[in-house]
């Protein structure tokens, strides 16, 4: 995905104001507003980790030293869907491993990497505290729970 | 299963509306609280002996009293729903289902440590948590419940685990990364954006409307002599119905077991984790401990955040040893010397073990870097890390030994 200009519009310019002063300190505001920036631009370059500086009078070290500490911000292009699959203990002991090496099978990726075409990332990741429906993923914003290689493969279907 | 708190209005149509909650007589407990002293809340709570129900046990009301009494600037109160630690997942269901009880023990509590701003941390990937949440906040504040005195923020992480330890939590509200703090100075002298803070965990503080609607001696006679209450068990694993069970904090983790259909797999239990992922293995033989902080205390390991993860005799515990080594290896937050090294070289040893490319002497390496670096970090993470390190290969050791080449 390439993005012609890192900038937010003004309604959005105005969210981060509004955002920012819900905080005793503005910079509170920076984690949401680096969500707002994926989800705006599909990712954090850079240069977005600077244009995001600039609204907190930060320096871009600074940002840049936040998104690479958290697992949620993507520094490169990204599926149009990201799947990712818990592999911590309760989901391990029911065929975590399985799930993931059925996917990476199916999409022809290993975990970490995106499709050639764009549509799916797939990762491995730690607990997403939904143990008792184990083996499970994230799809997007959905937690998909009790996965089998048929479940694996109509949620797949889904995925546009 | 003893009497249901936590869980009382889980089975409700809508049970996370407004509506629902006020027709099960909610925020009767904050109409009760308004008329209190905030002191005289506090020592309610006190006497309750609640304990915080997020991982480290400390007793609630003590922590709430920790507030300077002549401080006169803002005091935020912060409700720790990042919930991250490996078999655990009550929060969620408490997000989702009866998110007002949040909002009224948050009052509550505001009201006692003279709070007039709330922040509700809740872990990036809890999607649907933090939309039921938030439509529970926006519900409060069109009845007037919130911004009379007391506002709530929503706030969501963006995927660290380390987060959930309160003074990284606070530097991830401010803005940076999630680093833990040195303490002292506590969050309740100096925490977010350095005003007195107190951190609770979101089961912790769904305890509080029914303490005060009910009494403290109620909620106190509930538990042990030690601890009030019920707690929400998260069960996980090799259990024939997995789930999460509310019961007094009481309950052996035998009977526990019993509750959540029994050992499932081959039907032989060979292992289980009480407390969490950072909680140290107990055997088969060693499940007759009491669920509390003190009983598992007194048994080597800890309750923490109650996750439980049964193991049946199929399970191979050095595989789930390296499952929970990479996990601390990728967790660590990297302030720490002894934590960043050690978890990385131990995942590695661990995981030559398992491959079958062990050397004699991985096992006794792995025990003395897991002991010298206890206590030696800013925060309790790598004392958590230590425990399934030392306990898995202490308890199991044969079994290691036999995938070491001779």
């Amino acid at each position: 995905m390439t993005i012609a200009r890192v900038e937010f519009s003004p309604e959005q310019l105005t969210e981060v104001r509004r955002l920012q002063g819900l905080y005793p300190d503005k910079r509170g505001a920076l984690l949401p507003v680096l969500q707002m920036a994926q989800d705006t631009f599909g990712y954090i370059s850079l240069e977005a980790e600077a244009y995001v500086a600039g609204l907190f009078g930060l320096s871009p070290a600074h940002v840049h030293e936040v998104v690479t500490f958290y697992t949620l911000y993507f520094r490169e292009p990204k599926g149009r869907h990201v799947v990712a699959v818990c592999h911590n203990l309760s989901c391990h002991l029911a065929g975590a491993q399985e799930i993931l090496r059925y996917l990476e099978a199916r999409l022809g990726v290993r975990r970490g990497e995106t499709t050639e075409d764009g549509r799916i990332t797939l990762q491995a990741v730690e607990c997403l505290c939904a143990c008792e429906a184990a083996p499970m993923a994230q799809v997007d914003d959905r937690y998909e729970l009790n996965l089998t290689p048929r479940k694996v493969d109509r949620i797949l279907e889904g995925l546009r | 299963m003893a009497e249901t708190v936590l869980m009382r209005n889980f089975s409700r149509t809508d049970s996370h509306s407004l509506a629902a909650y006020r027709g099960a007589g909610g925020y009767a407990a904050w109409e009760k609280a308004k008329a209190m002293e905030p002191a005289s809340i506090t020592d309610e709570v006190k006497k309750s002996n609640l304990r915080g129900l997020g991982g480290a046990g400390f007793p609630t009301g003590m922590k709430w009293s920790f507030i300077p009494k002549a401080h006169t600037g803002p005091v935020y109160l912060v409700v720790n729903a990042d919930e991250g630690e490996p078999g655990t997942f009550k929060d969620r269901y408490l997000l989702e289902r009866d998110p007002h009880a949040l909002v009224e023990g948050m009052l509550i509590t505001a009201r006692a440590i003279r709070s007039a701003l709330g922040f509700v941390y809740i872990r990036g990937e809890y999607v649907e948590p933090w939309r039921r949440f938030s439509a529970a906040v926006k519900e409060a504040y069109d009845a007037g419940l919130l911004g009379n005195g007391f506002d709530v923020v929503v706030h969501r992480g963006a995927g660290a685990y380390i987060c959930g330890e309160e003074t990284g939590l606070l530097s991830s509200l401010e803005g940076k990364k999630g680093w833990p703090k040195i303490k002292p100075p506590f969050p309740a002298i100096k925490g977010a954006f350095g005003q007195p803070t107190i951190v609770n965990n979101v089961e912790t503080l769904c305890c509080v409307p029914p303490i005060i609607a009910r009494g403290a001696a109620w909620f106190a006679g509930l538990g042990t002599k030690t601890q009030g209450g019920t707690r929400m068990y998260s069960v996980s694993g090799r259990v024939r119905k997995p789930g999460v069970y509310e019961t007094s904090v009481s309950i052996t983790l035998r009977q526990l077991i019993e509750l959540a259909g029994g050992v499932g797999g081959t039907g032989r239990l060979k292992a289980v984790v009480p407390g969490g992922g950072s909680a140290a293995i107990l055997t088969a033989d060693e499940i007759d401990v009491v669920m509390d902080v003190d009983g598992c205390k007194n048994a080597g390991t800890m309750i923490g955040s109650a996750g439980v993860i049964v193991m049946d005799e199929s399970v191979s515990i050095p595989e789930a040893l390296l499952v929970l080594a990479r996990f601390y290896a990728h967790e660590s937050c990297g302030q720490c010397t002894p934590c960043r090294e050690s978890t990385g070289w131990i995942e590695k040893m661990v995981h030559r073990i398992v491959e079958g490319h062990g050397r004699k002497d991985d096992l006794d390496t792995i025990l003395d870097v897991a002991k010298r670096g206890g206590g030696t970090t800013i925060c309790a993470f790598y004392d958590g890390a230590i425990g399934p390190y030392i306990s898995y290969i202490e308890k199991f050791r044969p079994e290691f030994e036999a995938l070491c080449p001779p």
